[in-house]
């Protein structure tokens, strides 16, 4: 192609599509916007609408009580149910944003091929609802610990940062599945089957004492997973340390373990947080990467 | 190759892609205010390169530049919802199309009104006919302050009135000095609205300049292509005692274009073998249109009905000439050599075997277009002459 003389003012170039681009508060209203129809659509038409949003995890919390106090998983720790509930509304989000996202801008097609915006909105307006429904639940996460005997406390603050960290490892995954599942269709089956292995390794079910009792060395290995991390900080600060079941035991030091006592220091701790880090910014990178394409290649 | 199973079962197909090059050397510039068409047939790169301008696809080489503000309406109601009502459709359309939250909601009212819906705002949009629908999204979509408009081929939206009140808004907004890029198969529109138009085929500009001129350039290529695959439903009848040869037009200077041009002399000729001897025998032509309706029949016998003694093997050529009034399209010929003897008989009759395309920009929507002279007089000088009823 001839190289023609642009020295005149001709405007702005127009770009193509990107991830991220324009106006940021476009972005903001386009993934809000799309997050909001798409949660309050979910339940539409359903008679009790919002709570089964509720529903579900406490449902699943509910069987999985059942069922492993059958088992005395639980150990003699009375706030197993508290701890399940948690970790069930936490991986209930995982499982929600990512599951969500794999095919997102598959789905919409129809925006993706008609109008100009930037893609990032897409995966990230599932996220967006997930937590939505995150908040949902943890209003039932609330009422059922305070029921069950739990007082504020100061580590509550940690909280949010906890439910950030979460949501920004989920928003990295979500970018990395939603841009791969374009070309690769596989990517659905995988996910689901990483999702299924994740509940059970990310301490939802099994208590971190079990596995303590075990090996040292098998929980450090444990812990590398940083949804088990997420999950055993969650609960540190929510809960507190155990107390024992009669008053003159010592507690139990593993109930009330931070996740970097039980990688086994802060600086182990690092490696899940490199993991968590490395897959949001790899995601990113990738979608970014293909983001301008995503419509040629649907 | 979407899955990794296709990929295993045949390691040695490299990923199907053939390189298609939807559009390749695409140089035009649009200046500020004009309304501008950009025409072709199916699959000719029209919607890529609106999507090209409007940043849905970049381009693998080459630059597009833009000044101002643009919106583009390739596809209507984008984000709406079925299950939601008008409100939070129009407010999501609105998002999409770049506007702010309460922007979307301050313009609802406006948006309403124009999309005539003010008592169905409260259903939800799937109980809408697919007419109301579009008249919605049509009204969001003009709500949109823009520079620059991109439009893919909306304009024929909704009842008449409807689209007359469409039309009605891109006049208003070409005479505001909005830049308007229209994509269409519609020559009547590119004809009324545009200032400059393009033709894209395979890729590439091959026409650029006046709508009409443009236009016609269209139709011509359009026609050209589509010639010999028609299904024509051609027959051939008579006694046998004639047979026609050969068929064709041509224009007054004898040439013989793939199209003509309307309001312009036309000649058909037919070759005609006797096989028999023949008697005062005549051509009979019938233009039928594309609604199997005879448009025009055109004979010999009116001028000469005593055309004279045809021996056996003599060949003679008949022609009937006149100025084309058809109507814009494709017209199959029914040819028949006949004769006076008792009653009418036919010869040979070829029909649908050929067929001669007329091309016109001007299609008053009848099955000919006479030359017409319109006056118009203002009332105060008819009032003056007329009695009072």
């Amino acid at each position: 192609m001839s190289t023609v003389d642009y020295s005149e003012d001709l405007g702005d170039p127009i770009r193509g599509p990107s991830a991220l681009s324009g106006d940021p508060r476009r972005f903001w209203h386009l993934t809000y916007t799309v997050a909001r129809t798409e949660f309050k659509l979910r339940f539409y038409g359903s008679v009790l609408g919002y709570l089964w949003t509720l529903m579900r995890p406490l449902l699943l919390f509910g069987v999985l009580d059942v069922v492993y106090s059958l088992g005395k998983l639980g150990g003699y720790d009375s706030r197993y149910p508290a701890m399940l509930l948690s970790g069930v509304v936490m991986y209930t989000f995982f499982l929600e944003a990512t599951g969500g996202a794999v095919s997102c801008v598959v789905d919409r097609e129809n925006f993706v091929r008609k109008i100009q915006f930037p893609r990032l909105a897409i995966p990230l307006a599932v996220v967006l609802t997930a937590i939505f429904n995150l908040c949902a639940n943890c209003l039932a996460i609330a009422v059922f610990i305070f029921i069950d005997g739990v007082r504020p406390r100061i580590e509550w603050i940690e909280l949010p940062f906890i439910f950030v960290a979460l949501a920004v490892f989920a928003a990295g995954c979500a970018m990395l599945l939603s841009a791969l599942y374009v070309r690769f269709r596989d990517i659905r089956p995988i996910w689901d089957v990483i999702c299924q292995v994740l509940f059970y390794i990310s301490l939802i079910l099994i208590p971190i004492e079990r596995i303590y009792s075990k090996s040292t060395t098998l929980l450090h290995l444990w812990m590398l997973n940083p949804l088990a991390d997420l999950m055993q900080q969650f609960r540190a600060a929510l809960l507190g340390p155990v107390q024992p079941p009669h008053p003159g035991l010592p507690p139990d030091p593993s109930g009330s373990f931070s996740a970097a006592e039980a990688i086994g220091g802060y600086a182990h701790l690092m490696i899940p947080i490199g993991i968590c880090v490395f897959i949001t910014v790899f995601g990113f990178w990738i979608f970014n990467r293909s983001a301008p394409h995503i419509a040629d290649n649907l | 190759m979407h899955t990794l199973k296709e990929r295993a079962l045949h390691p040695l197909r490299r990923s199907g892609h053939h390189t298609f090059r939807a559009l390749e050397n695409i140089s035009l510039e649009v200046k500020k205010g004009e309304f501008f068409g950009i025409v072709g047939r199916n699959g000719s790169g029209k919607s890529t390169l609106l999507k090209c301008l409007a940043g849905i696809y970049s381009p693998d080489t080459g630059k597009i530049w833009i000044r101002g503000r643009m919106s583009p309406f390739i596809e209507l109601g984008v984000g709406f919802n079925p299950d939601l009502a008008a409100r939070d459709n129009v407010v999501l359309n609105g998002i999409m199309l770049g506007l702010s939250p309460r922007e979307a909601r301050a313009r609802y009212a406006h948006v309403i009104e124009f999309a005539e819906l003010e008592e169905f705002q409260e259903l939800k949009l799937k109980n809408y006919s697919s007419g109301m629908q579009v008249r919605l999204a049509f009204s969001v979509a003009i709500q949109v302050d823009a520079d620059v408009l991109l439009v893919d081929e909306v304009l024929a939206v909704g009842d008449a009135s409807f689209s007359q009140k469409c039309f009605d808004v891109f006049n208003r907004l070409r005479d505001e000095g909005t830049t308007i890029v229209l994509v269409t198969h519609d020559m009547g529109a590119v004809n009324r609205f545009c200032h400059r138009a393009v033709l894209l085929e395979h890729g590439e500009i091959v026409g650029q300049g006046e709508p009409e001129q443009v236009a016609n350039q269209y139709l011509e290529l359009n026609f050209n292509r589509d010639a010999p695959e028609l299904s024509t439903g051609a027959e051939r009848t008579g006694n046998g005692a004639a047979r026609i040869i050969d068929v064709w037009c041509e224009a007054a200077d004898g040439s013989q274009p793939a199209m003509y041009l309307q309001g312009q002399e036309l000649r058909l000729c037919a070759r005609v073998e006797f096989v028999e001897e023949a008697v005062d025998p005549g051509l009979t032509v019938e233009f039928e249109n594309a609604h199997r309706v005879v448009a025009l029949i055109a004979s010999t016998a009116v001028e000469h009905e005593r055309s004279g003694r045809f021996a056996i093997g003599e060949e003679a050529v008949f022609s009937v000439e006149f100025t084309n009034v058809l109507a814009p399209g494709r017209y199959f010929l029914i040819v028949t050599i006949s004769r006076l003897g008792r009653g009418l008989e036919i010869l040979d009759r070829s029909a649908r075997e050929t067929s001669v395309v007329v091309q016109g920009s001007v299609a008053q929507g009848g099955v000919v277009d006479l030359p017409i002279r319109a006056v118009i007089e203002r009332a105060p000088a008819l009032g003056r002459r007329r009695v009072q009823v």
